[in-house]
């Protein structure tokens, strides 16, 4: 079943086409890891598909609601689209806790005690339930970092995005959310990964798309394609990462 | 004239009077301040470009002209121009509302503003309505930055009752004024009036210190 669909669509920054007629359409269960250029689009791709960025043409289809369809409706698929982000942005006033428990009580209508319930668990899920009554400003990098996992999945959706989610960590602690995402594929969470980890995508992807000027230029199984890059650009750009 | 101490205790209970009016001009038209600066702060961070440009024109009206004038509008202006008779008192209980709110207004956009872009896209991603992204991440947080200077403010406009003299309010100030031009005694009178002011304001630096402490700025 396709859970994403991308339907000639376009994004404009003013002028700038960042954007170019993408048609791509992902399926329940893929684990699609985009990779590419800065200034290629990847991470504006991934952004449109939860309507952080506004599509300029063409459609987008997340969980069969175009995400042009009105604010309520964006909404809806938010909820289906966890998203990760470089920067983690846990909320820095709640504890790791409270910034789990967050969203299914607000969105999701959960009681206090069911969202706390729900919260310790997904925290043991990724190795911090000792860390719960911590502030985001007590934890290390990769520590907060699991914790934004957590939070996303806490609402449950049914994708997760996750946009360059260990640029901003040591080599140390991109292992520990790695290793994470790697559960999380494992258990058939369908995801959609902008990352400069060509290793995780080898291991992990079972889809690997390669951007170049707001268009994809390669698709397809990420050994094959790592192993023997059916174009130069690709091949001068995996000897660089 | 021998400078004499011993005669601030007679004058005492009349500066408190006027102290007392001094607080009460301060913290209605302070609360006044308050409600049209979070509105006015709201509008130009987050309102449609009418509601920004309103805001924004009231904003520069205000710091654009000084208090004793906008006071002297309100008390000698307004009769004239709209047949609006209004006390003293409401006079200077409403040029602190409207000259702290547009001092105020800035204060809450800049804390508006300050928080990172990435906290409020952390919020519309779990699926948010924006008023919830703003009442329960954006609005806690720009609450922590907003002290200090709203702490500032409230030291200014304290101050800034001691102009409303100009229009005969019985503030503190004025009733400096009139106890000396009954016996010269300008020393004492004008030590005790500073030494009433240091204590108010400092009891309002206090009060913002604990608030601070209590919400262990971010």
């Amino acid at each position: 079943m396709n859970i994403i669909e991308f339907r000639k669509t376009s994004k404009h920054f003013g002028p700038l086409k960042v954007l170019d007629e993408i048609d791509l359409t992902i399926a329940t269960g893929e684990v699609v890891v985009l990779i590419g250029p800065s200034g290629s689009g990847k991470s504006t791709l991934l952004r449109c598909i939860n309507g952080l960025e506004q599509i300029t043409g063409g459609d987008l289809v997340m969980d069969g609601i175009s995400v042009r369809a009105g604010k309520r409706q964006l909404r809806l698929i938010r909820q289906e689209a966890g998203m990760v982000f470089q920067q983690f942005n846990l909320f820095p006033q709640m504890t790791a806790l409270e910034n789990v428990a967050f969203g299914p009580r607000q969105v999701r209508g959960l009681s206090r005690a069911e969202a706390r319930t729900l919260a310790l668990g997904l925290l043991e899920k990724v190795g911090l339930a000792e860390r719960a009554h911590h502030h985001p400003a007590q934890l290390s990098g990769g520590q907060q970092q699991r914790v934004a996992i957590a939070r996303a999945l806490a609402v449950q959706p049914k994708v997760m995005l996750f946009d360059e989610p260990t640029s901003a960590l040591d080599p140390e602690l991109k292992q520990e959310v790695l290793t994470v995402m790697r559960q999380l594929a494992q258990e058939g969470m369908t995801m959609v990964v902008v990352t400069h980890e060509i290793a995780f995508a080898r291991q992990v992807g079972t889809r690997l798309i390669f951007m170049e000027h707001g268009k994809i230029s390669v698709d397809g199984p990420p050994r094959e394609v790592i192993d023997t890059p059916p174009s130069d650009r690709l091949k001068d750009f995996l000897q660089h990462v | 004239m021998q400078i004499d101490w011993s005669v601030i205790p007679s004058f005492l209970p009349q500066l408190a009077e006027g102290a007392a009016i001094t607080i009460k001009i301060t913290v209605i038209g302070l609360l006044g301040g308050l409600a049209i600066g979070t509105a006015g702060g709201l509008m130009r961070a987050f309102g449609g470009r009418v509601l920004n440009a309103v805001a924004f024109g009231y904003i520069e009206l205000i710091r654009g002209t000084p208090i004793v004038v906008q006071v002297m509008f309100l008390y000698f202006a307004m009769p004239v121009l709209a047949g609006l008779r209004i006390d003293p008192m409401a006079a200077a209980i409403l040029a602190i509302t409207i000259n702290a709110g547009a001092y105020i207004a800035e204060i809450v956009r800049g804390a508006l503003l300050s928080i990172s872009r990435g906290l409020v896209e952390a919020g519309l991603a779990i699926g948010l309505p924006h008023w919830k992204v703003l009442l329960h991440i954006v609005g806690p947080l720009a609450f922590r930055r907003l002290i200090p200077p709203l702490g500032n403010q409230f030291i200014v406009s304290l101050k800034d009752t001691s102009l409303f003299i100009v229009i005969g309010v019985g503030e503190l100030t004025r009733t400096g004024q009139e106890i000396m031009a009954a016996n010269f005694r300008a020393v004492e009178i004008w030590t005790a009036v500073a030494v009433i002011y240091l204590l108010l304001t400092g009891t309002m630096t206090v009060g913002l210190r604990i608030i601070e402490k209590r919400m262990r700025i971010l």
